[in-house]
């Protein structure tokens, strides 16, 4: 039930970014979701891609700075109260969200949260009881 | 724990100040009598070796730089003719004109004995097989060693500099069990000897001797563990003899100075008053014993503090610390001395990062602003901003508990600062623009 997130350090200067895209174009890699989180000095790009650990390979060689993490993949009603319903089984559990992300995934004409949480394990056990959509690797990647 | 020179090493302190003060009047008329330089000089301080009334007086003998060594190029501070000068030795030139250094058949002799005494002290008996892969040439390192090794009749390997694979095979098959090389080398050999998936215990190294550039107490347990050695320090400069000025032995604290040939001074560099010893500032030496060019008061450039509490080895030679930077790398920053090296040691000490580092020096308005570019260390990497920020938050507060300025930490990619070979770019420092150039 967990998805591998990659996650890149980079410096704030220009055409870094770039270079990213680029040797995923090169590998011909997917990218699902991304999300950028920046202060002024460097940014911590997170990425959801379809064939994970080829990206990681290539990104490596190209010199870049990588962790590789699991987070959690919700689908939701892509509908007014879809996220606060999901939002609401941890907040009443009083599980903390370390960073989240989303996008909109056209096969299942939903919307995807990407939920980052200390202990996916037991964020996986509250989502299931409270009745939540989990998605499975396969079916990000392979969209 | 073996000692080369018993009676030298081991003197009463009261009767070595004796051997100096006596030592230090020879050598002030020598050179006042051979020396143009130190002639003029001194005439015009009044110092003759009958105005010295004790070792205290040191101080009112004026100091010799490196200008007025470079100014003496080549041969204008010998004091012999150059029909009894055997040997010659250079500085590589990287900062202006090569320092000419001779030597006559008895600085040599004094050279070898010295490193014996060097040797001995890091723990080379005579049967130690001995590879020295210091560069043989101008450079003091190659011969200095040398000479010292054949001394002491251990067996000598002089490889010289380079060709890591041949260092390795020869280290080996020779069954080598002593290396001497800088301490940089010795991290890089260690590293090589992985790649080529041999263990320390192929070989039969059992000790260490690194000189000729500052390292740490981290690389010297990083070489300890890896080539599986005992690693000692030890310390020289071309222009008052080369390595054996000082070493270490192996209780590891602090290089005992030879001051039977030697004197040691710790001044303040900005003011040159005298500094008491565990003070921290310029070291400056004066040769007792060299003929061919003595040397009084040099200032080294090198900043290092002298121990005068008795040793475990019995060695009653005061000691120096490990040379913690160099006046001309001194920056002030907001009127705070700071050394490069005071922020590489906070670094070493920081697991999250790797010590490579920049800094760079800006000036808003009236207030420097100083900036440390930090590498980052991919398995400290994390994806969640929070970390990071404690990175460098971590690095902000060490920089400030050591130096007593704040800084601005920037996190760089790893490998995205300069590495040179030689000198690192390690500071770049923007105000000169404005100020006009230092």
């Amino acid at each position: 039930m967990q998805v591998k997130q990659i996650s890149i350090f980079v410096e704030n200067r220009a055409g870094r970014l770039e270079e990213i895209s680029g040797v995923l174009e090169k590998e011909n890699i997917n990218i699902r979701a991304l999300s950028l989180a920046d202060t002024s000095d460097f940014g911590i790009i997170r990425l959801i891609v379809n064939k994970p650990d080829a990206a990681v390979t290539a990104l490596r060689e190209a010199g870049f700075t990588i962790r590789e993490s699991n987070v959690i993949a919700c689908a939701i009603e892509d509908k007014p109260g879809g996220l606060h319903r999901l939002l609401k089984l941890f907040a009443d559990l009083d599980v903390s969200i370390e960073y989240m992300y989303s996008f909109f995934e056209r096969h299942l004409e939903k919307a995807v949260i990407i939920i980052r949480v200390e202990d996916p394990e037991e964020a996986i056990q509250i989502l299931r009881k409270g009745g939540a959509e989990l998605l499975k690797a396969e079916q990000i990647y392979a969209a | 724990m073996l000692i080369w020179d018993k009676t030298a090493e081991t003197m009463p302190r009261d009767r070595l100040r004796k051997v100096q003060f006596d030592r230090l009047k020879h050598i002030l008329g020598y050179a006042s009598e051979k020396v143009p330089f130190y002639r003029e000089s001194l005439k015009r301080h009044g110092i003759t070796p009958r105005s010295l009334t004790s070792m205290d007086d040191l101080s009112l003998i004026p100091f010799t730089n490196k200008a007025d060594m470079q100014a003496s190029y080549p041969y204008d501070m010998f004091a012999i003719p150059l029909e009894d000068v055997v040997r010659i030795h250079s500085s590589s030139g990287t900062t202006g004109k090569p320092t000419v250094v001779g030597y006559s058949r008895n600085d040599l002799n004094v050279w070898s004995d010295l490193i014996a005494r060097l040797l001995t002290a890091g723990g080379v008996t005579r049967k130690d097989i001995v590879q020295i892969a210091f560069g043989y040439g101008l450079f003091t390192g190659g011969f200095g060693l040398h000479y010292g090794v054949e001394k002491i009749g251990a067996t000598v390997i002089p490889v010289s500099s380079g060709n890591t694979d041949r260092q390795l095979m020869i280290m080996k098959d020779f069954h080598s069990t002593a290396l001497v090389c800088t301490p940089s080398y010795a991290l890089y050999l260690s590293e090589a000897l992985e790649e080529a998936h041999m263990r320390p215990e192929d070989l039969r190294l059992r000790v260490g001797l690194f000189g000729a550039e500052p390292w740490t107490e981290n690389m010297r347990r990083e070489i300890e563990k890896k080539l599986r050695i005992s690693a000692t320090d030890n310390y020289g400069l071309s222009e008052v003899m080369g390595p054996g000025v000082s070493m270490e032995c192996l209780c590891k604290n602090g290089m005992h100075i030879n001051e039977d040939h030697f004197i040691a001074e710790i001044i303040d560099p900005e003011t040159g008053n005298v500094l008491p010893y565990g003070e921290t500032g310029e070291l400056v030496i004066t040769t007792l014993t060299k003929e061919a060019i003595p040397v009084i008061r040099y200032r080294t450039r090198d900043i290092a503090s002298l121990i005068d509490t008795p040793c475990d080895c019995g060695r009653t030679f005061i000691r120096m610390t490990k040379p913690q930077g160099r006046t001309d790398d001194m920056l002030i920053i907001r009127g705070v001395n700071v050394f490069p090296s005071q922020i590489e040691t906070v670094l070493i000490e920081i697991e999250e990062t790797d010590p490579h580092y920049q800094l760079v020096i800006t000036r808003e308005g009236a207030m420097d602003e100083l900036e440390i570019r930090v590498e980052v260390n991919e398995s400290f990497f994390s994806d969640e901003m929070k970390k990071m920020r404690e990175i460098e938050e971590k690095i902000r507060q060490k920089v400030r508990n050591a130096l007593g300025i704040s800084a601005h930490i920037k996190l760089v990619e790893p490998k995205s600062i300069e590495r040179s070979i030689g000198k690192a770019k390690r500071v770049i420092d923007m105000r000169a623009f404005h100020q006009g150039a230092p």
